[in-house]
């Protein structure tokens, strides 16, 4: 999936990724999509919050290895 | 003066037909101001250890990056989470028995063991609370779990109101200079409006 801007949020834990990725799409231009890398495994239920609450969309949420990936595209 | 028989029919349809529209309708029209209003949060933040220090800053940075008003007002020990330096809060095993004491160096099976130490050794030991603060400050790092000064820092910029208890600081012998800036000094007066209008009021 094509994506314009990558946040790494490796090793960061609650409420880090959320904040990371909140900033990150502050500076983004709506329509664009956000690519998330993380490893905490609340992550994917707090994404889920996240778009629903802030009406940036989820495309796609997915586990490998360990890792899991988002793409959000911003309001 | 009594309704002549047709406007009795005419009564008993309207109302019948109001009960099957009506509960539709104002559910629509709930929804409708519920999607249109920003959700708000207001904390009392009361405690000054580094433990108790979290859960204020976690769910107002949280709250604030899903978009919500946020507003923390803080009192009595909540002062502590205030000061300029907050690189000095504490932790205490003592009295606290639902904390688990484990290492945070070493391999898994040594991090792994709880320190059953009593706390009457504990209270007993020189120095046990500075240990147990830098074994929790490093826990803190190894799980990347942001400092408090981090999540502080976050919460503010996202747009967190800090409110201070005024009486509180001067039963203290604080001073506004020992603080942050741009911090709104007040009274419990002020304080529970906030609070009344907000969908989410927490006592930490």
């Amino acid at each position: 999936m094509n994506f314009d801007k990558e946040l790494d949020a490796r090793g960061l834990n609650c409420p880090l990724p959320i904040l990371r990725a909140k900033k990150a799409l502050a500076e983004m231009t709506s329509g664009q999509v956000l690519r998330i890398i993380a490893t905490d495994p609340g992550s994917v239920k707090d994404f889920q919050a996240f778009a629903k609450q802030t009406g940036n969309e989820l495309l796609s949420s997915a586990e490998n290895n360990k890792e899991f990936e988002f793409y959000i595209k911003r309001k | 003066m009594g309704a002549t028989p047709e406007v009795a029919v005419i009564d008993d349809l309207i109302r019948q037909r109001l009960d099957e529209l009506l509960p539709a309708k104002i559910e629509e029209k709930l929804k409708e101001i519920q999607e249109s209003k920003t959700p708000s949060m207001a904390i009392i933040a009361t405690k000054g250890t580094l433990d108790w220090a979290y859960p204020p800053f976690i769910l107002a940075s949280t709250a604030a990056a899903l978009g919500w008003d946020v507003s923390i007002f803080f009192t009595f020990y909540g002062l502590n989470l205030v000061k300029k330096d907050v690189s000095d809060l504490k932790v205490s095993p003592l009295g606290n028995p639902g904390m688990p004491m484990k290492m945070p160096f070493g391999p898994d099976w040594f991090k792994g063991i709880n320190w059953n130490i009593p706390n009457i050794v504990q209270a007993g030991i020189p120095g046990f609370e500075s240990v147990a603060t830098t074994l929790m400050q490093q826990t803190i790092k190894n799980n990347g779990v942001a400092s408090i000064a981090e999540l502080r820092e976050l919460s503010r910029e996202a747009g967190v109101k800090f409110i201070v208890c005024q009486m509180t600081v001067e039963l203290f012998g604080f001073s506004q200079e020992d603080f942050v800036d741009d911090m709104e000094y007040v009274g419990a007066a002020s304080f529970l409006p906030v609070a009344q209008t907000a969908d989410v009021c927490l006592f930490i």
